[in-house]
């Protein structure tokens, strides 16, 4: 993995171009796999650590979407309802017949690029700070949820293809939700680094001005990351639809904290410009480790939602913090 | 220009909110179905008018907390879980005899200045952003406001609540009275003081407060303790409302982002140094208002967060009109 400049390193210097964020983040891994393992030895078994990352692929293919609008130095806090849109949308097409058992997917994730294209088009055209349009298209999208499901868990299900995508096993012992993830991980990897897109998410995220007088198309670019944020978030709904069977009320709610925290715990500036994929992959892994510890260890919810907090701040404390401004 | 100009000036977001609000709430009153059918006597118009003060009051203490910082160029997305911390927390000790309330009601309030002392901390001291800091921080509040209640219950001084979600005089409602004593104690002696003129300078340019020598941290501080406690207060309105205090995720996430819409609507800019704790107040009632005239209209509920929605995306939206000002395509980036 080079870091966000690009250029291959000479061998002898990886070790000193290692972000320190992304060694905490895997050595908080290792250390909480660790203390699983002296509270039970199941924690290192490879089958326990495949649920885990078939767990860990829902939050991952989400984060992977929030990470590319933090790299822009904005946020997308529409992801509980375009998650719950995302899933309520694939199980709806999925009752029409054939045909729609074959768009259930694309329909779903479709649906999320819409509302991620308001945002977009909030965020970079109308200038409207990214925190409270991305709130309002949330509220937007529950408000349709709610009217389209009649304030009730709709009673589609899932179509076959989205739980074998979500639950099913192409090649044995790896589950398709891992595979899934890994394509749009290494898909954004290639996106970040390898396209003038990508040069220009760091562009911008840097600053604005300055990539704007460069000649690239910000605004554009600005509102195809939030496309690709929103359809990405639908397509962990539509995933986790799969999982489930079937869509759910406010099922995305648990997905956006986690989602932002596993972008910053990997090291990617909350400011934008900075950030690498490995490190939001740690930050899934992390907080996917640490939900399961903390449930495995029967901690009632109240608990977890206070660890959960004091571990986001204390890890971000560690490396997260702004320079000193004056 | 002559004073009232430059008054003019200063107070259009706020004079605007109480504009739509003053639009809404005579439509809303107009066809409410208590007032059609009784016609405008005193009693009747008081009791509406008891019954919408008394939820939108809630509304207000949430945005004049969420003001508070959003002057500092900050955000606070804690206030909602603050509001309900503290709902739970007075369900227990807002209880038994006249002393031991009056204790109990201090109680909450000081667990509200904790709760934005220690986001206002983390965010000054630990350099954090306030998104994240208080994301965070508002998942350890919901956390202890569901280890107080993991079930809905608890009670509260009923005559205390009586009192304050009743009518003075049998006219007018005493919520009302108390957010405007709310108000007049805390935002008014803010906005005069140091600190104050402080807050609004961090809000527009930090580098130009730091360089001419105002006190940014303790100004920030301020924003941030001052938001924890308006939140506690109207904590404390739910619990005398209800009588019960309810860990509610969605109602909390629900009280941040409507506090956001209001401070919008009551015409406080989001990038800071701009607005007042009175608009965000008339923000707060307008939004209110406009979310139950479908009520008033016989629209089915199910609508009700669709509009709400597609309402706040319009207030947002209103922002834009300043884009057609710029006369530097440099500016938009700003």
């Amino acid at each position: 993995m080079t870091d966000s400049t690009g250029t291959p390193a000479p061998r002898a210097s990886i070790l000193r171009r290692i972000d320190p964020a992304i060694a905490t983040a895997f050595a908080c891994i290792v250390l909480l796999l660790l203390l699983g393992s002296l509270y039970s030895s199941n924690f290192l078994s490879p089958e326990y650590l495949l649920q885990q990352l078939k767990v860990a692929s829902f939050l991952g293919v989400i984060a992977t979407g929030m990470m590319l609008v933090i790299l822009l130095g904005q946020i997308d806090l529409s992801v509980p309802w375009v998650v719950t849109a995302g899933a309520m949308m694939s199980c709806a097409a999925a009752s029409y017949g054939l045909t729609g058992e074959i768009l259930a997917i694309p329909f779903g994730i479709l649906c999320g690029v819409g509302l991620g294209l308001i945002n977009g088009i909030g965020v970079a055209y109308l200038r409207i700070p990214s925190m409270i349009v991305t709130l309002a298209t949330n509220a937007v999208a529950q408000g349709l949820m709610v009217v389209y499901s009649g304030g009730f868990s709709p009673r589609d299900s899932a179509s076959d293809a989205m739980r074998w995508l979500a639950t099913g096993f192409a090649i044995p012992s790896v589950p398709n939700s891992v595979i899934v993830w890994a394509v749009v991980g290494l898909a954004m990897v290639f996106l970040l680094t390898r396209t003038t897109f990508g040069r220009a998410v760091y562009g911008i995220g840097n600053r604005e001005r300055a990539a704007y007088l460069s000649g690239v198309k910000t605004r554009r670019i600005v509102m195809i990351a939030f496309a690709i944020s929103g359809g990405l978030a639908a397509f962990g709904g539509v995933l986790l639809a799969g999982y489930a069977s079937k869509a759910a009320q406010s099922m995305g709610d648990a997905y956006l904290l986690p989602a932002i925290a596993a972008v910053v715990l990997g090291g990617t500036s909350i400011l934008g410009g900075r950030g690498n994929y490995l490190g939001t992959v740690a930050g899934v892994i992390l907080i996917t480790l640490l939900q399961s510890i903390l449930s495995v260890m029967q901690m009632p919810e109240f608990g977890r939602q206070i660890i959960y907090g004091v571990v986001i701040i204390a890890m971000l404390l560690l490396y997260g913090r702004e320079r000193a401004a004056h | 220009m002559k004073d009232w100009r430059y008054w003019l000036a200063e107070q259009r977001g706020t004079l605007l909110a109480f504009g739509i609000f003053v639009v809404m709430f005579t439509i809303y009153l107009v066809n409410h179905p208590a007032i059609e059918n009784n016609g405008f006597t005193v009693n009747t118009v008081a009791n509406v008018v008891q019954t919408a003060s008394n939820k939108a009051v809630l509304l207000a203490f949430v945005a004049m907390a969420q003001t508070l910082v959003v002057i500092t160029a900050g955000i606070d997305l804690s206030v909602g879980m603050i509001f309900i911390l503290t709902n739970c927390l007075a369900s227990w000790i807002v209880v038994g005899s006249p002393w031991q309330t009056a204790l109990g009601v201090v109680g909450v309030l000081a667990a509200g200045l904790a709760c934005g002392a220690v986001n206002g901390l983390i965010v000054i001291y630990g350099r954090l952003q306030p998104i994240v800091t208080t994301i965070a921080t508002g998942a350890i509040y919901f956390g202890i406001a569901l280890a107080l209640r993991p079930f809905p219950g608890g009670d509260v001084n009923g005559d205390l609540a009586d009192m304050l979600t009743g009518k003075i005089f049998g006219v007018v409602p005493a919520s009302l009275v108390t957010l405007f004593a709310v108000v007049l104690i805390v935002w008014v002696p803010f906005k005069r003081s140091t600190v104050g003129r402080a807050a609004y300078a961090v809000g527009s340019s930090e580098a130009a407060a730091y360089m001419s020598g105002v006190p940014i941290r303790r100004a920030r501080f301020a924003a941030y303790t001052l938001a924890g406690l308006l939140a506690a207060m109207g904590g404390l309105f739910l619990t005398f409302f209800t009588y019960t205090g309810e860990a509610a995720y969605a109602s909390g996430n629900t009280y941040t982002l409507f506090s956001i819409a209001a401070v919008v609507l009551g015409g406080v800019s989001l990038f800071g140094g701009t607005g007042s704790a009175v608009g965000a107040v008339f923000g707060a009632l307008a939004f209110r208002t406009i979310g139950d005239l479908l009520f008033v209209f016989d629209f089915d509920p199910l609508w009700q967060p669709l509009f709400q929605g597609v309402v706040l995306m319009l207030a947002v939206s209103l922002g834009a009109f300043g884009l057609f000002r710029v006369r530097n395509r440099l500016d938009w980036f700003a």
